[in-house]
């Protein structure tokens, strides 16, 4: 076991874990914040992004021991209290969620790219989530609530 | 001010968008025991023996085989003509017939600890010959059940060709498409969870689209009384016809009966890939022949399914494939006859159309076929044989009675939408060029079936206490939006706003009947049940005003602005519903504001036209969809928000059948896209935004005048696309490129035409 401090949605946590831990595990059962999804066993699908440092990570595809002295965002810490964060928000009003099993994952993805990039084209929207994937939307929908919420200046 | 029809925002949305969904692997469940299934690396093999020390040799390991398990075989389904002989063993004894097969299965503590045991599983095998592929399996040269003496599963249609078929006609052409092998991919893989109370109920938590079916499974494989299993479903995340009970499903809650201690299951993406039914898996050869203007004399569709290890629904989908393969057209004479075989594969059920996208690909390839050696434009071709507007209910020659439809009005609408004639003029000019990059238009009309087996569905509306209302229904909503959609139905029945309304849905105990959601048939049977037990509910609700007021019933009205009752013309007497409800439960009468509606009706058959424009580099063999215009009609709309969701989810899958997705295995049955790095599962940044062009044309089947909408993007898109690729190389000699048609098959086509 190995022991690690490290911030998640704004709280301090010291954790002991096997080396062998995935962030993504970590998080969901010792942490018991769910609400980040494993959809598949390649860094494949995305359902897991968090942002690490700001930056999104695909927590499928990082250890817990290097996320130590980090911080980390899960979609439970994205928005302050009750509220939604604007992409959250804008993924509502666009209906680009159906099953919502990927969700979590494309929402903390687009934070990150609208942190990288305030106006994304349509074209630069797509190749930035290219590492999620959805089954249920066909993309249309979860690129109109990415330009939306650009609009909205998130 | 009427709800219906108006882009009402999903209710359910808050949960998912804040990570709180609530899927079978999040819920709590303390104490239970981890189930990890060892699988199959070899698709035909004699296991001959299963060491298991090792594992067990492990902290709080236990390890069970197929030897252990008293369960009978799983199937196959009660189709007429299938052999028992072939019902798939919950886990193998003897024989491995396809890669992923359950060997055994190990309990533990944790994850991790279970992939550990699951390594140390030693299985003794015997190789044996492999068949892959319906054409090779119908051979009989490498048999999966020797003593059945056959890999030939079902037969449908007509016994033997009629060999005076095509006489009458002067043109006959005929061709072969493969309508490959998909993988559903629902984002979250299967789960399942169960445990035993104290009472002796099981209680199972399945991710899946149809617990009350599922509860019926599992009593009859557990040899339980119904009454004693309860099951629930929670939130799911995605299904597309591929999640319902199977074997894993069955031995996570036998394992919980016989250990006494609750179990849960969560697949991985790997295993999902091999373990989980894929879906299509056809070879179809058609033969079409017409007059010299190109009116359609004679059809004929021969099916050639692949139905995997074990048949199952696969072995009855090539019937629905015969049933659709008239499309939108007045043909008047068709002869299908369908052969499905069994193959060292995973096996083939339900997946997003099933059965009706590849008869729409056969009718539509059939027709651009007949298009090309007529030198008729395939629009026109189309217009020259559809079943006219004034026709319905009309009953095809093979045998689907059609309720409504305007088939002519959807290709106009489409080809108006695209511009047809412009796309056809940039096309000329781009050959003219001759540059590497040329265009492609492909068009395809189609019609599918939805609530296609007539099914009943449950609904249940009852008043509260404090004037809401619960609606319960059988059908499951696994991404549909039904919280929003059927909540809607009823708020407008009731005149009660959205939030008064709790959809209830997914569990066994709170719903007491339901069939389920797949084939596209939750509006229609589903929602028509909520509106008909909406509608009872206010009569009872104007008869006990009626006994309140002290009038007659047949004065009382509902003011559905208000919310309230009262007689007509004296809304000063009005009794909301939340004053009515609260004075029948003080007088124990709110029982008389529940009623349970089931309601049933024939298919309804959906149609549309989808126009596809794309761009192929003939120097690379790169395709790139630079269009997709989906005209997709499926009656009135409730949701149009939520409506246009189902079409672009289907239209992508449909766009990807075409042109990335294919579920492929070697020669020795390995499968060779076993996860997603292998498997072409198109990202955003493969697909553009879709063109989608609304059309109405109601029902007579339903009170809401609906039909279904999950599946005809699928069913659309997929031959238009294919026939746009073609039609970009046509010029080139190409005359054929088999789907997907990615870079690979795109430049064997360059290539063999090259040669030709």
């Amino acid at each position: 076991m190995t022991r690690i401090s490290l911030t998640v949605n704004g709280e301090s946590h010291e954790a002991e874990v096997e080396p062998r831990t995935l962030l993504v595990y970590f998080l969901r059962e010792q942490l018991g914040l769910k609400g980040t999804n494993v959809g598949c066993d390649t860094s494949s699908c995305g359902a897991c992004t968090v942002l690490v440092d700001g930056e999104s990570v695909k927590s499928c595809n990082q250890l817990a021991v290097q996320a130590d002295g980090c911080e980390v965002t899960t979609i439970e810490g994205l928005a302050g209290g009750g509220g939604l964060h604007p992409v959250q928000q804008a993924f509502h009003e666009k209906h680009a969620l159906q099953c919502g099993y990927c969700t979590p994952g494309f929402v903390m993805a687009s934070v990150s790219l609208l942190t990288e990039n305030p106006n994304p084209s349509e074209e630069e929207i797509r190749q930035a989530l290219e590492g999620n994937l959805c089954r249920c939307t066909g993309y249309h929908n979860i690129v109109e609530a990415v330009q939306a919420a650009a609009r909205a200046g998130a | 001010m009427s709800i219906l029809g108006n882009r009402v925002l999903r209710t359910e949305d808050g949960r998912f968008l804040r990570g709180a969904g609530q899927y079978v692997e999040n819920l709590p469940l303390d104490g239970a025991l981890t189930v990890t299934f060892v699988r199959s690396p070899l698709a035909h093999a004699r296991v001959n023996g299963i060491d298991a020390s090792a594992a067990e040799a492990l902290p709080n390991v236990q390890v069970l085989t197929g030897a252990d398990v008293d369960m009978p075989p799983f199937g196959p389904p009660p189709f007429p003509g299938l052999d028992a002989a072939m019902g798939r063993p919950v886990m193998v004894t003897d024989t491995v017939r396809f890669v992923g097969e359950i060997v055994a299965v190990v309990l533990s503590e944790g994850r991790a600890a279970g992939a550990d045991a699951a390594e140390l599983v030693a299985v003794d095998y015997d190789p044996l010959p492999v068949v892959i592929g319906p054409s090779r399996a119908a051979k009989d040269e490498v048999l999966l059940f020797p003593n059945v003496g056959t890999n030939l599963a079902a037969v449908g249609g007509a016994p033997e060709r009629d060999e005076t078929f095509f006489d009458g006609c002067d043109v006959v052409v005929s061709g072969t498409i493969t309508s490959q092998r998909m993988a559903a991919c629902p984002l979250e893989p299967r789960s399942a969870a169960a445990e035993v109370g104290a009472d002796g109920r099981l209680t199972a938590w399945l991710s899946t689209q149809t617990p009350h079916q599922d509860r019926a499974v599992l009593a009859g494989m557990l040899g339980l009384d119904p009454a004693d299993v309860h099951v629930i479903a929670p939130d799911v995340g995605g299904g597309f016809g591929s999640k319902m009970v199977s074997v894993e499903e069955l031995l996570v809650a036998w394992l919980a009966r016989r250990t006494g201690r609750p179990v849960r299951w969560t697949e991985t993406r790997s295993e999902s890939m091999v373990a989980l039914n894929h879906g299509r898996g056809q070879e179809l050869t058609f033969t079409i022949g017409s007059d010299r203007e190109g009116k359609v004399g004679a059809f004929r569709l021969e099916i050639l399914a692949d139905v995997g290890a074990y048949p199952g629904l696969g072995a009855f989908l090539p019937n629905l494939t015969g049933l659709m393969s008239s499309g939108v057209y007045a043909f008047p004479a068709i002869e299908t006859s369908s052969r499905a075989y069994v193959t060292n594969t995973t096996p083939i059920a339900a997946f997003r159309g099933a059965g009706r996208p590849e008869a729409t690909q056969a009718v539509e390839r059939a027709m651009d076929v007949l298009a090309a050696e007529l030198q008729l434009d395939p629009a026109e071709l189309r217009r020259r044989n559809f079943i006219p507007r004034d026709a319905f209910p009309y009953t095809t020659a093979s045998h689907g009675a059609y309720d409504s439809g305007d088939y002519e009005g959807a290709l106009d609408l489409a080809l108006r939408s695209a511009d047809y004639d412009d796309l056809r003029a940039q096309q000329r000019s781009r050959r003219e060029e001759g540059g590497p990059k040329q265009l492609g238009i492909g068009i395809s009309t189609y019609v599918e079936i939805t609530n296609g087996i007539a099914e009943k569905e449950f609904g249940e509306v009852e008043i509260t206490p404090d004037g809401g209302a619960i609606l319960r229904t059988g059908s499951f909503s696994h991404g549909q939006g039904h919280e929003t959609t059927f909540a809607m139905i009823a708020a407008e029945q009731l005149g009660l706003p959205l939030e008064k309304i709790t959809v209830v849905k997914g569990d066994t105990d709170l719903v007491a009947a339901g069939t389920g959601t797949y084939g596209s048939k939750s509006l229609q049977i589903g929602g028509s049940a909520a509106r008909l037990a909406s509608e009872e509910v206010v009569e009872h609700a104007r008869q006990l005003t009626a006994d309140y007021l002290e009038a007659a019933a047949s004065d009382i009205v509902l003011d559905p602005a208000l919310g309230a009752f009262y007689p007509a013309g004296s809304p000063a007497q009005a009794l909301t519903w939340a004053e009515l409800a609260a004075r029948a439960a003080e007088d124990g009468k709110l029982d008389e504001l529940k009623v349970v509606h089931e309601f049933t009706a024939p298919p309804s058959f959906p149609f549309g036209a989808h126009v596809a424009v794309v761009e192929v580099d003939v120097e690379t063999a790169q395709v790139e969809l630079l269009r997709l215009v989906a005209v997709d009609d499926a009656g009135t709309l409730i949701n149009p928000l939520v409506a246009e969701g189902q079409v672009h989810g289907g239209v992508a899958t449909g766009v990807s059948q075409a042109l990335y997705e294919q579920v492929a295995y070697d020669e020795d049955g390995t499968p060779l896209t076993s996860t997603f790095l292998g498997y072409a599962f198109p990202s955003a940044a493969d697909l553009p935004s879709w063109e989608v062009v609304e059309m109405v044309t109601p029902t007579p089947l339903n009170p809401l005048g609906a039909k279904g909408i999950g599946e005809s993007g699928t069913i659309g898109s997929t031959p238009a696309v294919q026939s746009a690729v073609i039609d970009a190389l046509a010029p080139f000699g190409v005359r054929h490129v088999e789907m997907p048609a990615n870079g690979e098959n795109v430049f064997r086509a360059l290539q063999e035409a090259k040669e030709a």
